[in-house]
This record gives C-alpha cells, sequence and structure tokens, in this order.
C-alpha cells in the first residue's frame, strides 16, 4: 500500500468523510457495546397484548408489534448486522482480491480456470447452498453464516480485481518496475494492488450494504438469524404488516440501515481517495 | 575496451492471426564495449524498442525469441538463465529508462518508495542505508533539493525532474548498461538536451556503457560513438558516428539525412522518405528497402543484399556496396 497502511489510513482520515464514516460507526459499535448494560433485554417478551406503542419517554424508538422496545432491538441488532456484514465482506474481500490476482497477474490456463470456476459458482444460487447447509444444521450458528456470505460473496470482487490487474499490467510502470528487477510478490503488493485498490475498496463499501439486506432476506425466509434475536433487517421484515399503522416500527432499524450504508459509503471514499495521491 | 554486451542473431517471432509467423527483429547483432554509447536509430516499427526489450528478456507475449539467437552479457548467456538469475540482472548489470516519465513511474509510491525498492532488490542494505543511498542517486541525477523530493509523489515532479528520477531508479542496482528508450521524446528540447547531458556525465562518472535508441539522427550527433541503423527488423548500416554523418554508406541512412533540417548547410526544402516502414507480418522481398529506395537496382527486389564490412566494426547491408555491381 502507500508506504505502510498506517500512512493510508493517516491520508484517508485528512478527509472529512472519513471522519463522519469512522464517527458513525463508532457510535454504532459503542451503543451495541453498551446498550445492554442500559436497555432491556431485546429478546425479551413483555405485555403482548399492548401492541405497537408509538415513540414516548419510555420508549424512544417506540415498541414493535410485540411491544418490545425498538430502541433495544436496534442496538441489539447493531451487533449481528454489523458484525455479519463486516466480517463476510472482509472475507469475501481477501478471497476475491487473491483470486483475482492470481487470474490477472498469471494469466494463460490458470486465469482461464480460475474465471470457469467463478463462472460455474454465480450460477449457483446461494440460497440453495444454504439450504444444503440447513441439513447439516438445524439452525444456522452465526459463524457460520458469516462463512457462508463471505465464501459465496467473492465472485464479483474477483473479476472487478481481474480486470483492474489485467489494465494495470498494461501500464509501463508495471513494465518498467519488471525490468529493473522487481520480483512477482513485489509486482503484485507494491504495484497492483494498491493500483487495483480504490475501486475495489468501493465496491466492498457497497458489498456492505448487500450483505446487511442480504442478511435481512434469509432471516425472514426463516435461514438467517432466527428470532427472537434481532438484526436490522429482520426487524424491517417484521414491520412490513404494520407500515400504515406503526411506521415507526420500520423507520428505525431501516435508518440504522441507511446510516450505516452511509458511513461504510464515506470511508469507502476516502479510502479510494487516500489510495490515489493525485486526489491529494 | 573490452566486449560487455554481444546480441549475436537476434530473432523475436509473433506469430500472426492469419497462422503465419511475423519476424519484427530479424538477425540483428550488436556489441556494446565497456564504457562507450551506442545509438540504434530507426523509425517507428523499425523493430528497435523491442531488440531493447529482448536485452532483459522482456518480449511481450505471445512473442519470443527463438532460441538460437544469443545474448552474451560478459560472456553469460542470458537465454539460459532462470528466472531469479534474470531478476539479477534485470537492473543489476542492465538498467532501463523509459520513454514517458509520467506514466514509468507507479502514482501510488513515492519518487523514494520506488528508488529504495530497486535498490534493496539488488543490494544487501538495511533501509536506512537505502534510503541514504537513494538520496544520493537523486543528488547524482541532478535533482535539487533530493532530501525533500524523496517524499514526493510522480505527479508533484515536472516532467524533467521525473525523468531524472526515472534514470536514478535505472541506475539504483548500478548497472553496466544503461538502456535508454527514446529517454527524451516526451519532453521539452531544452529539457532533452540536459537529460542528454546527464546520460552522457554517468557514463563517465560510472564507466558505465549506454545503449542510446533514438528515432532522431540529430539526437545521437555527438553523443554515441558508434550508430547502428535499423530498417524493418535488420540492421542496415553500422558505423563509428562521425563516419556515419560524414558518408552515410546506406541509401536509407543518406534518406534520413536528407529528411531532417540542417543548420551548416542552405537546403531550399527537406526530402522526406515516401512511404511508410512496412510491418513485420509483409517485409519486402530481399532488400527490405527497395520499395522506398531512390537508387534501387534490378537485383535489389531479388536477391538478399549481402552485410559488407567497411571498416573494423563498421557495415552496411547493401548491393551498392559491392564493388562493382553497378
Amino acid at each position: 500500500m502507500i508506504g505502510s497502511l498506517a500512512e493510508l489510513l493517516r491520508r484517508a482520515w485528512a478527509h472529512p468523510s472519513a471522519r463522519w464514516g469512522v464517527g458513525i460507526l463508532l457510535a454504532f459499535a459503542l451503543a451495541a457495546a453498551l446498550g445492554p448494560l442500559l436497555l432491556d433485554d431485546p429478546s425479551a417478551m413483555p405485555d403482548v397484548v399492548a401492541g405497537a406503542t408509538p415513540p414516548s419517554a419510555g420508549h424512544p424508538f417506540g415498541t414493535d408489534h410485540l411491544n418490545r422496545d425498538i430502541l433495544a432491538r436496534v442496538v441489539g441488532g447493531a451487533r449481528v448486522s454489523l458484525a455479519v456484514a463486516g466480517l463476510a465482506v472482509l472475507l469475501a474481500l481477501t478471497l476475491g482480491s487473491a483470486v483475482g490476482l492470481a487470474a490477472g497477474y498469471s494469466g494463460g490456463w490458470v486465469d482461464a480456470a480460475l474465471m470457469r470456476v467463478v463462472d460455474a459458482a454465480l450460477a449457483i444460487p446461494r440460497l440453495f447452498v444454504l439450504l444444503l447447509l440447513l441439513v447439516v444444521w438445524e439452525r444456522i450458528p452465526l459463524g457460520a453464516l458469516i462463512l457462508f456470505l463471505g465464501t459465496t460473496g467473492w465472485f464479483g470482487t474477483s473479476r472487478l480485481v481481474r480486470g483492474e490487474v489485467l489494465r494495470i499490467r498494461q501500464e509501463p510502470f508495471v513494465a518498467a518496475a519488471i525490468a529493473l528487477g522487481a520480483s512477482p510478490w513485489r509486482t503484485i503488493t507494491r504495484h497492483l494492488l494498491p493500483n487495483a485498490a480504490g475501486p475495489v475498496l468501493v465496491a466492498a463499501t457497497l458489498g456492505v450494504g448487500d450483505v446487511i439486506l442480504l442478511e435481512a432476506g434469509l432471516s425472514f425466509l426463516g435461514l438467517g438469524i432466527q428470532p427472537p434475536t434481532p438484526s436490522w433487517g429482520g426487524m424491517v421484515l417484521d414491520a412490513r404488516p404494520y407500515l400504515s399503522s406503526a411506521p415507526w416500527t420500520a423507520l428505525f432499524p431501516g435508518a440504522a440501515i441507511v446510516a450505516t450504508v452511509l458511513a461504510v459509503n464515506l470511508l469507502g471514499d476516502a479510502l479510494s481517495a487516500a489510495l490515489d495521491p493525485r486526489s491529494a | 575496451m573490452s566486449s560487455l554486451l554481444d546480441l549475436k542473431d537476434l530473432r523475436i517471432e509473433f506469430p500472426t492471426p492469419s497462422g503465419g509467423v511475423a519476424v519484427p527483429v530479424d538477425g540483428v547483432s550488436l556489441s556494446v564495449s565497456r564504457g562507450e554509447t551506442l545509438a540504434l536509430v530507426g523509425e517507428s516499427g523499425s523493430g528497435k524498442s523491442l531488440t531493447a526489450l529482448a536485452l532483459l528478456r522482456l518480449v511481450p507475449a505471445p512473442g519470443r525469441i527463438h532460441p538460437q539467437s544469443r545474448i552474451l552479457l560478459e560472456g553469460t548467456d542470458l537465454m539460459t538463465l532462470d528466472p531469479a538469475a534474470l531478476r539479477a540482472v534485470r537492473g543489476g548489470r542492465i538498467g532501463i529508462v523509459f520513454q514517458d516519465a509520467s506514466t514509468s513511474l507507479n502514482p501510488t509510491l513515492t519518487i523514494g518508495d520506488q528508488l529504495r525498492e530497486t535498490i534493496l532488490a539488488h543490494k544487501k542494505l538495511t533501509k536506512p542505508e537505502a534510503r541514504e543511498r537513494a538520496i544520493a542517486l537523486l543528488e547524482e541525477t541532478g535533482i535539487p533539493e533530493p532530501g525533500a523530493r524523496y517524499g514526493a509523489y510522480p505527479h508533484e515532479l515536472s516532467g524533467g525532474l521525473r525523468q531524472r528520477a526515472l534514470i536514478a531508479i535505472a541506475l539504483a542496482g548500478e548497472p553496466d548498461l544503461l538502456i535508454a528508450d527514446e529517454p527524451t521524446t516526451a519532453l521539452d528540447v531544452t529539457i532533452q538536451a540536459q537529460i542528454l547531458e546527464l546520460l552522457d556525465h554517468l557514463r563517465v562518472s560510472r564507466g558505465m556503457a549506454v545503449l542510446l535508441i533514438a528515432h532522431d539522427l540529430g539526437l545521437v550527433a555527438g553523443r554515441a560513438d558508434r550508430v547502428a541503423v535499423m530498417y524493418a527488423g535488420q540492421i542496415v548500416e553500422e558505423a563509428a558516428t562521425a563516419r556515419l554523418f560524414r558518408s552515410p554508406a546506406h541509401p536509407y541512412t543518406r534518406a534520413l539525412f536528407r529528411s531532417i533540417p540542417r543548420i551548416d548547410t542552405p537546403v531550399a526544402r527537406l526530402a522526406p522518405i515516401g512511404g511508410g516502414v512496412p510491418t513485420p507480418d509483409a517485409w519486402p522481398r530481399a532488400c527490405r528497402f527497395h520499395p522506398r529506395c531512390d537508387e534501387v537496382l534490378a537485383r535489389c527486389s531479388v536477391e538478399d543484399p549481402p552485410v559488407v564490412p567497411l571498416a573494423p566494426g563498421e557495415s552496411v547491408r547493401c548491393w551498392l556496396a559491392v564493388r562493382g555491381v553497378r
């Protein structure tokens, strides 16, 4: 990367958007850490008969159709949703970059073989594989869900990285580095990867939003996070029948998803700008 | 002067889409002695840059160097080296400076990073030692405030300074031969002169040989010891610079001189050479220059012209040089 990772982060930090992004994510992380100490148990089942109540002093975000505190559930959902999205995207990014670099750098039959594998993998619906996993586990553990989302989410990234590597490999500075004795490892890590990282980071930030929404969809089908454990996607889907009678039940978890995706996007912007010194 | 590099019968082949073979470099032999400047001159498409890349075994795929070609660096045939040994030669024994410094430097790394990286690829030094040497190289290539430029990114430097930095990087492994592939094409005329001056200065101070690749004979005057003129993948004339400028032996060399302005002779108009360099998949039969030659003979389109030695190290590939042929 640029000199070192610390240097990259320092340069990114100079952009206001990075501070906003990190600030929002830190706020969620802090809430997720402190929430259980201050708020109700998000999984507890209080007086069901009361139904959804609008925001009030006792419940700042209101309560859902089961009269559970939405603030407590949004905060509880932050742990699950952020952990799933963050780790799954990190895993997908790592796998995708490694495969894309290998394919783009090697070219020839290695490239052809890897890309055909990616083509084949893209043809298999993720849900189908997940159903197979359900044969093994009655309920999918959180770790397995992250592993699943990560290992099935890198195909697009690998194509993107491969494309970037093929483009950058044509740049004279790569030829110059090789002509002056740069080893393949140096060429890949110092010349190809940093110059490919911009679009990849942007794609990754978009991926975070995708994974949060995918996790919501999986939860809806009973394949993802199981109730009563709160997740933002699950909450939005739970709130669907009450959109007109109790809009706050969808508003707050929805806003949490939007804020998270926005924060990660801001961070991605700052990182890609920091990777390209010409924009400084 | 002992011979540093001996290129023997270099032939580069590319498969063509129609299933044939194109030969953009066809039987080029060159030798470069320690400390001398050899200029390789030719039009675009003559194969001169490809020849330079071949010296580092870097012919782009799907091209390949014919296995019978020999690239001897002080007796070691580069054709026989494994990848690790080749990496040691690249940058370590033979440095190369490419045309355009704005694209030949990695935009995401500082000048210092790129210098240090190349130094560490060839020398066993600690990072602080490498940094010290990098700054010394920046100074040696005439970059003002080398300590400050060490941390600068390529886009923060002017074109001339970028080219100097590129030369510094090419020198990082202390090569015995520096290939300069049209090192001044992208620069202003005044900067061009400075860069060529710098290369000459470095050649003398380091006792290094320079292979200067150029399309402009004017650029070569007074800077090269010898000149090899390339046309359509072959060397058509090789001579000491003074002799070449005084009495060019090949019609192509003469035509090149007529196409550039000269200050010492009042010429009404420049004479361009009609047509362009043919493409490697369709070299003309026999003498490759005969369709454009204004002194063409009947046999020029039928029989390959011989390489006629004129003096030690001087030769011309032309029927006209054969005694009694006219």
